[in-house]
């Protein structure tokens, strides 16, 4: 490996260049959230703060006014993962079978089922909100968390399939059609062949899924209750303020807080995201 | 009997899937394809229009402005993001030290939701708070960036913030991508004396090919979905110049009580996404099956 | 023994009482900010001592356009909340499709015919019956100006149009940005309704805007508002576009700018700014318009529901909404005047006071008109398609006053 010859200098400065223009939204809402307000008045979105001030965060954590209650985002933070968890491990799931069946299972239809479910991803989530609400609605899980998941599971599903038909395609069919050949049942093979390896995909899947599911805005307002709103919700209320002074930091703070958990998974879980889109990235 | 549980298995599994995209999309989008054809207006109503509410839709300039809007944005959107992501993909794939990090970097905007970013995005572009000041600040008078305030240039700076949240993806994409190719075939090519560039244009790219593909499919339905974008950045101003479907369909449907002009704007959406994806989606389907 | 019997029974009555009251209400609204959501927070409490439990379900948002949506799909699903923030025409189109309860009767028990005007009353009722209680009285046509500034620039605050202009222009010489303005669709219609009410005054005003004469709407005086509004356009700073109401009234604040045209709910930023009315900051009518008063009502619509013990709770909640304790306290704290005529307002500031006057005054000399721009005059869908026009106009360089006023009559016809 060469060291330091101008092209390697070229690239690592390339690297570097846009490493500062990707992380400058993140700086610029970390800044301001430990400036006072006088402070992000007077300076601009790059200045240090002349004091760090940490109020702005235990404001949004816990007394920030989200409603006619001033609790702050906290008790939002458990509602999501109330709803997340179980949708992300749900929609995994189906989504895992789907994609082994449509993989190697295959029988007529399954394929155009297949083309009908990518279609269906382009499908803006606005136009279903009124329906979905009527059948949600006849089942009696209007505004309720189990309503919630079931509506993130049956939009996810159609990711996580995809997901898992491009992987499972990359799997031999010869070595699928040898465990038939033993004697291996549809589950048997599933379990001791598919799960094995599928580790890379089920984290791009629970890091897709999860980052959709807990930043989603639109359905969780519609589809919650009262007493489940889920984090998004809250962080509107706190940030849309009609009127009153704007505190920039306090919002600021508490979008953070609020986009914490997926900024964790994409850090810790990252490595794995690349290998999983490897696997089956080249095969399609 | 165990033969015969073996062989409906596979379409046992998959039914409740079927199931549920058979009801949730293609019900749904049959619903709101009828709704389009009523005279809905506050809430859904079934009273028939036939095509009235198409031909206001025609007629409507802010639709017009919308759509145009979509071209624009969504071509210089996934034009851009996939030149962008390939090329970060290639120079961060030379062996590259803190190669986790700076993966991580690139990648992070994607975890984020417009919800969260749409304020410091705001910031950054406007001309008095954001870059232009500082750029004034630091002692460079003479520079402008006032986008997010001018008619025609308030959709380019869609562009801007729709590339630093998904460019990252498309690179982890193509770096997937690159990983996975036999590097035999390369060390081949070098013995043969191909230089660098010749051997990442004519061997390396066509065997991305696959995720071209996946790219411009994931590309596009995050460019026809934009909404959260656009109402954090500019909710469709300055007047309505950086407006999209999306935004239109909901603003019409749920705000104005238009739901019949919604329903329409909507299926025409659905109906641009069909004329300009299945061509696609077919031949690069056979090609690969071939 | 007895005793315990009489004991036993006075706490069985007392459990029953408490049975019949305790009733709950969902309540759907989109005041979070402090201010407003500390006023709604007292309404909760004032619920709660009468033995009733408050279901909070807060959605903020474009003005409400958020919370509509949420009740649009809740409606749909069958499960709306007991009492919803709905305001002006809205409240007809959801009594219309048979979704409000009568409150008939709590009306009557309150007397609410003789102590809120019939202007306010007409926007609550569906064919004569109550289906929404009103909350508070926002005049729109205010203008709100800095004098030191003002005096700094030579310049008087104007009162007439005219004015306005001459003002403007030395504001601008001092290197002051002469109208803080945030460029947002529902912002440009306040301003542009606050020109249209001077320049076509109160009658022509409502054949516009309420019921929508295409003379007027296509006529000279209106091709005048549009000239008048582009002319606006030149005192207003380029990076208006997309900024919030409040940040423009900060510009104010801090001498900035000179003056905004906006609603009395600017108030509250003075105030929190630690403002005083009548010498940091004045409050009087938009240019030309005085002795004119452009409403906008904030209400509560109660929907239909099954549970009698939550019908009760319910209309505990438009009674209480009304009590004259309640009205003083949110309405000191909004910025807008209580609905009621008959209330003490000493503790009210000179700005309400004023607003009071008017709004008493004006509802005999007819000046008293809806705001377009608030969803009062008109249908959602005028109201969008005359929000289009009117925004597309004020930012586009090049357009056309004469072409801007075929074009509006055309869109309010086809979404009329």
């Amino acid at each position: 490996m060469t060291k330091f010859s101008p092209g390697r200098i070229f690239i690592y400065s390339i690297l570097v260049l846009f490493c500062a223009i990707y992380l400058m939204p993140l700086l610029v809402m970390l800044l301001t959230s430990f400036k006072s307000l006088p402070d992000i008045r007077g300076g601009n979105l790059l200045s240090l703060p002349e004091v760090w001030v940490f109020d702005a965060w235990f404001k949004a954590w816990g007394t920030a006014c989200t409603g006619v209650t001033c609790e702050g985002v906290k008790g939002y933070f458990w509602n999501s993962f109330k709803m997340a968890v179980p949708a992300v491990f749900i929609s995994t799931l189906i989504g895992a079978l789907n994609g082994y069946v449509i993989a190697h299972w295959r029988f007529k239809g399954s394929n155009l089922f297949f083309a009908l479910m990518l279609f269906g991803c382009f499908i803006p989530f606005q136009v279903i909100l009124l329906p979905m609400a009527a059948t949600l609605g006849k089942f009696g899980l209007a505004n309720t968390t189990t309503g919630l998941v079931f509506v993130h599971v049956v939009y996810g599903l159609v990711f996580t399939t995809l997901f898992f038909r491009n992987f499972y395609v990359s799997v031999p069919g010869e070595l699928v059609k040898a465990a038939k050949l033993d004697g291996a049942g549809f589950f048997t093979i599933f379990f001791k062949i598919m799960l094995p390896i599928s580790k890379p995909i089920i984290m791009v899947c629970i890091i897709w899924q999860f980052t959709q599911i807990w930043n989603d805005f639109l359905f969780g307002v519609v589809y919650s209750g009262s007493d489940s709103q889920p984090i998004t919700v809250a962080l509107n209320n706190l940030v849309n303020t009609s009127t009153g002074v704007k505190e920039y930091n306090v919002d600021m703070a508490a979008a953070i807080i609020a986009a914490l958990p997926t900024l964790f998974v994409y850090v810790v879980a990252g490595k794995y995201f690349v290998r999983g889109l490897t696997a089956g990235s080249v095969k399609g | 009997m165990f033969n015969t549980l073996q062989k409906w298995l596979p379409k046992i599994i998959l039914s409740p899937s079927i199931f549920l995209v058979t009801v949730c999309i293609y019900g749904y989008v049959a619903w709101t394809g009828y709704l389009s054809l009523t005279h809905s207006r506050f809430l859904p109503n079934f009273k028939w229009a036939g095509l009235l509410q198409y031909n206001k839709l025609m007629e409507n300039d802010r639709w017009v402005t919308s759509c145009i809007n979509l071209l624009i944005f969504g071509v210089l959107f996934i034009i851009i993001s996939i030149i962008l992501g390939t090329l970060l993909a290639i120079l961060l794939d030379q062996n590259i030290r803190q190669e986790g990090a700076i993966r991580t970097i690139y990648l992070y905007p994607m975890a984020l939701s417009f919800i969260v970013t749409g304020t410091a995005w705001k910031w950054i572009l406007n001309p008095g708070l954001g870059l232009e000041k500082m750029m004034h600040d630091w002692g460079w008078t003479s520079f402008e960036f006032n986008w997010l305030v001018s008619n025609d240039m308030s959709v380019y700076t869609l562009v801007i913030a729709a590339v630093w949240q998904s460019s990252g993806f498309v690179m982890a994409m193509f770096l997937a991508g690159l990983r996975g190719i036999d590097s035999s075939i390369v060390k081949a090519a070098q013995i043969d004396g191909a230089s660098m560039p010749t051997i990442y244009w004519k061997i390396i790219l066509p065997c991305l090919r696959p995720v071209f593909f996946s790219a411009v499919i994931i590309t596009s339905h995050i460019a026809i979905k934009s909404f959260d974008l656009v109402t954090a950045l500019t909710s469709g101003g300055p007047g309505y110049s950086s407006d999209l479907p999306a935004l239109f369909m909901y603003t019409h449907a749920f705000t104005r009580g238009q739901m019949g002009l919604g329903a329409a704007s909507a299926m025409m959406m659905l109906a641009g996404v069909l004329a300009i994806l299945v061509p696609y989606l077919y031949s690069e389907l056979r090609n690969r099956e071939q | 023994m007895r005793k315990f019997a009489t004991l036993a029974s006075t706490l069985a009555l007392t459990s029953a009482i408490n049975l019949a009251y305790a009733g709950e209400v969902e309540v759907l609204h989109w005041w979070t900010s402090g201010g407003e959501a500390k006023s709604v927070g007292v309404l909760k409490e004032m619920l709660e001592a009468q033995g009733h439990s408050w279901k909070d379900f807060a959605v903020a948002g474009g003005g409400g356009e958020s919370a509509m949506t949420v009740l649009k799909t809740r409606a749909i699903s069958g499960n709306p909340p007991a009492a919803a923030q709905i305001k002006g025409h809205d409240i007809q189109e959801w009594a219309d499709l048979g979704f409000l309860s009568n409150l008939n009767d709590v009306a009557k028990a309150e007397k609410w015919d003789e102590v809120v005007p019939a202007v306010v009353t007409n926007v609550m009722k569906f064919n004569g019956d109550y289906v929404a209680v009103p909350v508070n009285v926002h005049r729109v046509n205010w203008l709100w100006a800095n004098p030191a500034v003002f005096e700094k620039a030579g310049a008087k605050i104007p009162t007439t149009m005219d004015e306005f202009f001459v003002s403007a222009e030395k504001l601008k010489a001092a290197g002051i940005i002469p109208l803080a303005h945030g460029g947002q669709a529902w912002q440009d219609a306040t301003v542009f309704e606050a020109i249209a009410l001077d320049i076509l005054g109160s009658e022509d005003y409502n054949k516009a805007f309420v019921m929508h004469d295409d003379a007027v709407l296509s006529g000279d005086k209106m091709v005048e508002v549009f000239t008048v509004f582009k002319k606006m356009r030149n005192y207003i700073d380029s990076d208006s576009p997309g900024r919030d109401w409040n940040i423009a009234t900060s510009m104010v604040i801090n001498g900035q700018a000179g003056m905004q045209i906006m609603g009395d709910w600017a108030k509250g930023e003075f105030i929190a700014a630690g403002k005083v009315p009548g010498k940091d900051f004045v409050c009087l009518p938009a240019p030309g318009t005085d002795g004119q008063f452009t409403f906008n009502i904030d209400s509560f619509a109660m929907f239909e529901l099954s549970n009698a013990d939550n019908v009760t709770a319910q209309k505990s909640l438009a009674k209480t909404i009304l009590t004259p304790e309640f009205q003083e306290v949110f309405n000191l704290n909004k910025g807008s005047i209580p609905v009621r005529t008959d209330m003490d307002m000493s503790k009210f500031d000179s700005c309400a006071l004023d607003s009071m006057a008017t709004f008493k005054a004006s509802n005999t000399s007819g000046d008293l008109v809806p705001s377009m721009a608030h969803g009062l005059a008109t249908t959602g869908y005028v109201q969008g398609a005359i929000y289009d026009v009117v925004t597309n106009f004020f930012n586009d360089p090049d357009g056309d006053p004469k072409e801007t006023v075929t074009k509006l009559a055309r869109v309010v016809k086809a979404a009329k």
